[in-house]
């Protein structure tokens, strides 16, 4: 992303801002609430006024948006449904199956999403995201209303299922930065600016019990609050 | 159970009013003696209430379809919101009820115009109840639409209209509830046929019960038609009610 300038409402949240996300890799933004980082994902996705998306991408909100009329299955072919194409539709169906069983919801494939829980909604979420197989994924706090067992849970699974696609996910949690980033960028100020690369050791999902991971997190926690 | 107990307690207070005060039947003829009509006359009356059963639901099914079809017209199309919705809602200052006499003057004496003035009466709850939930797509469905690259037209037929469905439920429960006021209404200006032009020629002759007797079915027909389209309404938006209730 090359010199973006990112205004909300006549308020700029950014400025000349250039940000480099590696390939086949998870980026983490941290940031405190209202710094921007949801602005910033949805310049990405292409939805403010004057974005375009960097190229096809999969876009996960902070609510799993599921469509109460159709059935989990239905749900996580939902970009399908909408292209109208039939074909690609009864391609994908398979995935879509395996996906859900993955998420641990082949046994719900029929249900409509009211009979889940919030856990179990946010699943069908992360397996429409996946089921759209597009290389760049962006993620806007996905697992923040979620218990904290369940949200770990989550973290593991998404990390598994994630694995080579460029992602970028927004958060305000540091451990699930930790967790899930192979690079984490601090975001603070207004308008915002980008902290360095901070590139923990491990492969991902990395245990919330490291001591390293949790010398980080202080390590973040100041830096965030520093801000304030 | 416990409604139905109260109406029977005013059903007998009436019956016990009429008794006390010896009032003759036709200024208020007691119970007894229009269930003893509603027996005698049955034949008459479930003939006429056909005909404005007839009239309530034609008029309900256009009016549905009329309504409905505008509506999503609206939500589609910039131009026909710009040029056409303001006179929509401008047009609810006419009184419908007092064009009446007009739709029978260009209708007739017969059923087209009882169907005409239960369409109109029910046209705009329609519209504006469907068109509401049109435009009040959860903005957040709309993104996702939007990042899945679907076309308007996907959009609307996947996502506006399903999700207006619950808008356009309480739309049709509303007009439910008021298309038999239409029907009674244009049978009243002028008909041939129907409760209400029953209830008008018995009271014009002296026979208030068979007037009342008229009045309880077409209480019985409203009920129906109101329970018919609840049943619908709730057959439109199944995931409104999880327990199956």
């Amino acid at each position: 992303m090359r010199s973006a300038h990112i205004v909300l409402d006549g308020h700029v949240v950014a400025e000349a801002l250039s940000l480099d996300f590696p390939g086949g890799l998870t980026t983490c933004l941290l940031g405190r609430s209202g710094v921007g980082k949801t602005s910033l994902l949805r310049h990405l996705a292409g939805l403010l006024p004057g974005s375009r998306a960097a190229g096809p991408v999969a876009y996960m909100a902070q609510r799993d948006l599921l469509l109460p009329w159709l059935s989990v299955l239905q749900n996580t072919l939902l970009g399908y449904r909408l292209r109208r194409d039939a074909a690609a539709r009864r391609a994908a169906e398979a995935r879509a199956r395996t996906l859900l069983a993955e998420v641990g919801l082949g046994d719900r494939l029929h249900d409509l999403p009211q009979t889940l829980s919030g856990g179990m909604r946010q699943r069908a979420a992360l397996a429409r995201t996946l089921c759209e197989d597009r290389q760049i994924v962006l993620m806007d706090e996905p697992f923040g209303h979620l218990d904290a067992v369940t949200r770990l849970d989550l973290q593991d699974l998404a990390a598994r299922l994630l694995r080579d696609r460029t992602v970028v996910l927004v958060t305000h949690d540091p451990l699930e930065a930790l967790r899930l980033g192979h690079e984490i960028r601090v975001l603070s100020g207004s308008p915002f600016a980008v902290g360095p690369v901070i590139a923990p050791p491990g492969a991902v999902p990395r245990d919330p019990g490291d001591p390293a991971l949790i010398a980080l997190q202080a390590r973040l926690i100041a830096d965030l609050r520093r801000q304030a | 159970m416990r409604p139905l107990v109260t109406a029977l307690g005013l059903v007998a207070a009436w019956e016990a009013l009429v008794w006390l005060t010896g009032l003759p039947p036709y200024i208020l003829p007691p119970p007894s003696r229009v269930a003893l009509v509603l027996f005698q006359r049955f034949d008459l009356l479930i003939e006429q209430a056909a005909w404005t059963a007839a009239e309530m639901v034609l008029g309900l099914g256009l009016g549905l379809a009329f309504g409905a079809a505008l509506a999503v017209i609206f939500a589609a199309s910039a131009a026909w919101r710009r040029w056409a919705l303001p006179l929509v809602i401008v047009s609810q200052a006419i009184p419908v009820i007092a064009i009446a006499p007009l739709l029978v003057l260009w209708l007739g004496y017969g059923m087209a115009s009882k169907v005409a003035m239960a369409a109109l009466i029910i046209f705009f709850p329609v519209v504006s109840s469907l068109y509401d939930g049109l435009r009040r797509t959860d903005p957040g469905w709309l993104e996702l639409a939007r990042t899945m690259d679907a076309s308007p037209r996907a959009v609307l037929l996947q996502i506006r209209l399903p999700a207006a469905l619950p808008a356009f439920a309480s739309g049709v429960r509303i007009a439910a509830a008021v298309a038999p006021i239409g029907a009674v209404i244009g049978e009243w200006v002028g008909a041939s046929a129907g409760l209400g032009f029953l209830m008008t020629q018995s009271l014009a002759r002296g026979q208030t019960p068979l007037a009342f007797a008229a009045l309880t079915i077409l209480c019985l027909l409203g009920l129906a038609l109101y329970t018919a389209a609840d049943r619908l309404a709730r057959r439109l938006v199944p995931w409104h009610s999880p327990q199956g209730d």
